[in-house]
């Protein structure tokens, strides 16, 4: 049998801050409060918790199991892990999907990561004291090049992300390069804890801000706080006539018991004002609040990604898999909940109020570049404390780029069996060219949002579903289980069998069909109605785009290339013949 | 913000803090055990394999 533990952990403390690491990003800090703020604080964050131990902890559990498992017989990447498990050749295929994730996304990931630090080093040099939206909108939209093709291609000075961009390209390459103990460990070992004090200098800022200023009662920490947390919301809903006559309704969460009860007497004489409540039931029972919540625990955690299976790969049976994924995944949760649901939302409404910032939570671009830069720049200090804030979500990108490329690494040692400066070679030669696709096709973002969508959402999908039906159904939940108390301080509760067996699998269907069905197949959820998806047109409507073509072509070359290798790689038939001898002695596990 | 706000901060908070809190305070306190029964698998079997 194969035994190549050649590279490892040097701590459980070092696996577990890079496997967080891994897992927080710009999510935590960007989209997860966006979204608890647009689905209703409290009924968000009982979808959200209920999410989080339905899906997120199973398939945590299952992928640090399998990951040590696969190590344990010389396999780095799903391709073998998969294939050892099933132990059938169509395993290591399926097992490709692992490798194309990371991959992929790491190509636009570090573009997005050379962002951060150009908003950072752009704070610290003074050049973002914006006075209206719309200068912090020109800047973003010049910065990135999202107004045409080939617009943000600029390597002259710091007003333009090229030299951030091959910065933040080299730095994942020469870390990677140093292995996974001097590069990523060490990496992270400093990284995360800096990051988490960075989050805290900048929470008490905020914190303390109060009402900015007091001709706006309603633009406050307070009501920042309640906008996101509140379980049931108030809503002043308007009517006013536009230009060509036509009535235009808005509403707008209001907070304050002197200011509601304001707008109710208000309402009592004015017929095109009145007063709607949400209780906490009327918004559990959207379902697009549970698909969100889901969704954001599902992304949050970096499952599905096969990045925690190739990490986990380096322990030994004798680490702590199941201590060690659950303090990785808290880690997550307190850096995501703890501060990033109290910064961004609460620091955005001080300033620019419930309605400035309403447009902007959909999406973590609009609000992490166009509303937090005008927040910092009228928050006293706000040159130092954007810079703080800047420079946190880099180095939460770095250690989430980091992970994504030690798949591909670790794909390219074993399948190719060369060394570690080949690989790297390779990997940064074929990321390189796909960040450079990216970086030129930056109008709207088309090419960016096409890889998002198929590999950083659709695939994922599909990964962990693998992930959680090999766990269960393949290997089984007592063999599953029995490898993941090896060398385990706690058990895993057994609940959680029955939950990984059943409940996960399902959930994960159903929330993956109502995805589907919303964003590709254009379906209203709530209006219950089909709409036109530009994702589905974009491919096979009736006007296709180039961008999102090639893009989609780069993903199957991809694919095409790992699947070359996999087929004529030695590596995965010595498993084969391994695997055979196992099951004519009755089996490692049995 | 409401009191039921304030109510879902704490219980959100303080859940993620606690978790995260104890998994820290088990990685610590379980380290050093870990460690002394690896050294007594190494003195009883000798060192690990290197390849």
């Amino acid at each position: 049998m194969v035994k190549a533990l050649k590279d490892s952990w040097n701590s459980r403390m070092g696996v577990i801050l890079a496997v967080s690491g891994s897992a927080v990003g710009l999510g935590n800090f960007l989209r997860f409060p966006g979204q608890v703020a647009q689905y209703g604080g409290g009924s968000f964050m009982i979808a959200y918790f209920i999410s989080f131990l339905l899906i997120g902890l199973p398939i945590c559990w299952a992928e640090w199991t399998m990951g040590r498992y696969g190590g344990q017989r010389g396999f780095h990447t799903t391709v073998g892990i998969f294939h050892s498990i099933l132990r059938h050749p169509a395993g290591k295929y399926l097992g490709i999907i692992g490798i194309i994730i990371p991959v992929i996304i790491y190509m636009y990931y570090v573009l997005i990561e050379a962002w951060c630090l150009g908003y950072a080093v752009n704070f610290l040099a003074g050049n973002m004291n914006f006075e209206r939206s719309e200068d912090a909108g020109a800047f973003f939209a010049s910065f990135t090049g999202v107004a045409a093709d080939g617009a943000g291609m600029g390597f002259s000075g710091i007003s333009q992300v090229g030299l951030f961009l091959l910065f933040c390209f080299l730095l994942n390459f020469y870390l990677i390069f140093r292995g996974i103990a001097k590069g990523i460990e060490w990496f992270c070992r400093y990284a995360m804890p800096t990051l988490v004090i960075l989050a805290f200098v900048v929470l008490i800022r905020v914190l303390t801000l109060g009402t900015p200023d007091t001709d706006h009662p309603q633009q406050s920490i307070s009501a920042g706080l309640g906008f996101m947390w509140n379980p049931s919301k108030v809503l002043l809903v308007e009517d006013s006539v536009a230009e060509g006559g036509e009535v235009v309704t808005t509403s707008t969460p209001i907070f304050g018991g002197d200011y509601i009860a304001e707008q109710t007497a208000r309402a009592e004489h004015d017929a095109s004002v009145r007063i709607e409540k949400l209780s906490l039931w009327d918004q559990l029972a959207n379902p697009q609040l549970w698909l969100a919540a889901a969704g954001q625990i599902f992304f949050s955690l970096s499952v599905g990604f096969g990045v925690i299976m190739t990490y986990s790969s380096y322990m030994s049976n004798q680490d702590d898999v199941v201590l060690s994924g659950l303090a990785a995944t808290s880690a997550n949760e307190f850096c995501e909940v703890a501060l990033g649901g109290l910064i961004t939302i609460p620091a955005s409404v001080a300033f620019l109020g419930v309605l400035g910032i309403s447009g902007a939570l959909g999406s973590t671009f609009a609000l992490g570049f166009n509303v937090l830069p005008m927040v910092f720049a009228e928050m006293p200090l706000g040159q130092f404390f954007g810079f703080i804030f800047f420079f946190l979500l880099f180095l939460a990108a770095v250690t989430s780029s980091l992970s994504m490329l030690q798949p591909g690494i670790a794909f390219l040692e074993t399948a190719m069996h060369i060394n570690r400066k080949q690989s790297v070679a390779i990997l940064g030669f074929i990321t390189g060219v796909g960040c450079l696709i990216i970086f030129y096709f930056s109008k709207d973002f088309k090419a960016l949002d096409t890889f998002d969508f198929w590999v950083g959402t659709f695939l994922i999908f599909v990964l962990a579903t693998i992930q959680i039906v090999f766990f269960s159904w393949v290997m089984g939940i007592d063999r599953g289980f029995e490898e993941a108390h090896k060398g385990a301080h706690f058990r895993i509760p057994r609940i959680f069998g029955f939950i990984m067996k059943y409940v996960t699998p399902a959930f994960l269907l159903v929330i993956f069909t109502l995805w589907l069905a919303q964003n590709l197949f254009g379906y209203n959820l709530i209006a219950r109605r089909a709409e036109s998806s530009s994702y589905y047109n974009d491919l096979f409507g009736s006007d296709p785009n180039p961008v999102a073509w090639i893009s989609v072509s780069v993903i199957l070359m991809l694919a095409g290339f790992v699947a070359l290798i996999v087929n004529s790689s030695s590596h995965y038939r010595k498993q084969s013949h391994a695997a055979q001898i196992e099951d004519s002695r009755g089996g490692i596990l049995k | 913000m409401s009191f039921g706000g304030w109510i879902t901060l704490f219980l959100s908070v303080g859940t993620v803090t606690a978790l995260f809190g104890w998994c820290i305070w088990m990685v610590f306190r379980t380290s050093d055990h870990t460690r002394s029964l690896r050294d007594v698998q190494i003195r009883h079997r000798g060192a690990p394999d290197e390849d």
